[in-house]
């Protein structure tokens, strides 16, 4: 079990590298790619917390299909060249900084804390379930049961995000 | 077992995705900063789905879901502000300051 926490802080810090990389790099396309390796090692992190087929579809939609998007729009603007800094300055940084450190305490403290042992599941009763029911119908079968109605309403979202996306990039209709 | 890494990392990445939010001024890179921040949330879910039961997982989907659309039309606006202005820099676009 060692090599797997050894596995999951490379890909941990990977991730968190990876972050800080994206948000202080001038060139939006350099930006865009760093982003694009958080997403392949948060993808890493999913398979180690058994949670295989989310793996999948963070690389096929984030990495695959919304990192596309990002950078076809940055190509789209032209914006490829780094340009003058847009980092804010001294006194929006400090604010930032503190802000930043702040929150990243509240998280800590939430991070500490442990779920209700009532609530718990058995340790490795996930990793059983998927052995059971296989990858994808562990994830399927609440998605068309519970959650039916979300995952119905989830359609109309993408319909309207569709025709507002059409009617807000279209010069004219 | 990996619980409170997770959660510790995604923290982490959630605090960078403000930090780059509140420290930069290219809106595109504000709208990368933001699914940083639905991703490291994405993490905490698959983490507790690991002890609390495939609930959590099937949120991370729906969150997608969600994320799918609001890049979709984000970038339609940032276009739609960019054809407008001539820029994404966001201390250029001041329309609504007063």
């Amino acid at each position: 079990m060692a090599a797997g926490l050894i596995i999951f802080w490379v890909f941990a810090g990977l991730a968190v590298a990876s972050a800080g990389l994206c948000i202080t790099r001038a060139n939006p396309v350099a930006s865009a790619l760093w982003l694009v390796v958080t997403l392949f090692s948060l993808a890493a992190l999913f398979v180690l917390l058994d949670a295989q087929f989310l793996a999948v579809l963070q690389v096929l939609v984030y990495a695959g299909a919304i990192m596309v998007l990002f950078l076809f729009v940055i190509m789209l603007l032209n914006l490829g060249h780094p340009g003058p800094p847009d980092v804010k300055g001294p006194g929006g940084r400090v604010v930032g900084v503190l802000l930043g450190l702040a929150l990243l305490l509240q998280l800590g403290v939430l991070a500490a804390a442990t779920p209700p042992t009532q609530l718990q599941l058995a340790p490795g009763a996930m990793a059983r379930a998927s052995a059971e029911q296989g990858l994808v119908p562990a994830v399927a079968r609440p998605l068309f049961d519970a959650y039916l109605v979300p995952f119905e309403i989830t359609s109309v979202l993408l319909l309207a995000a569709i025709v507002g996306a059409v009617v807000l990039a279209k010069r004219r209709l | 077992m990996f619980l409170t890494p997770a959660l510790i990392v995604s923290a982490v990445l959630f605090t960078l995705g403000v930090a780059g939010v509140l420290l930069r001024r290219n809106a595109i890179i504000i709208f990368m900063c933001v699914e940083l921040m639905l991703n490291a949330v994405n993490l905490t879910f698959v983490a507790l789905a690991e002890r609390l039961g495939i609930a959590g997982q099937v949120f991370v989907f729906f969150v997608m879901a969600v994320a799918a659309a609001e890049a979709a039309v984000g970038l339609a606006i940032i276009l739609a502000i960019y054809r407008h202005r001539g820029t994404v820099n966001l201390q250029n676009i001041n329309l609504l300051k007063g």
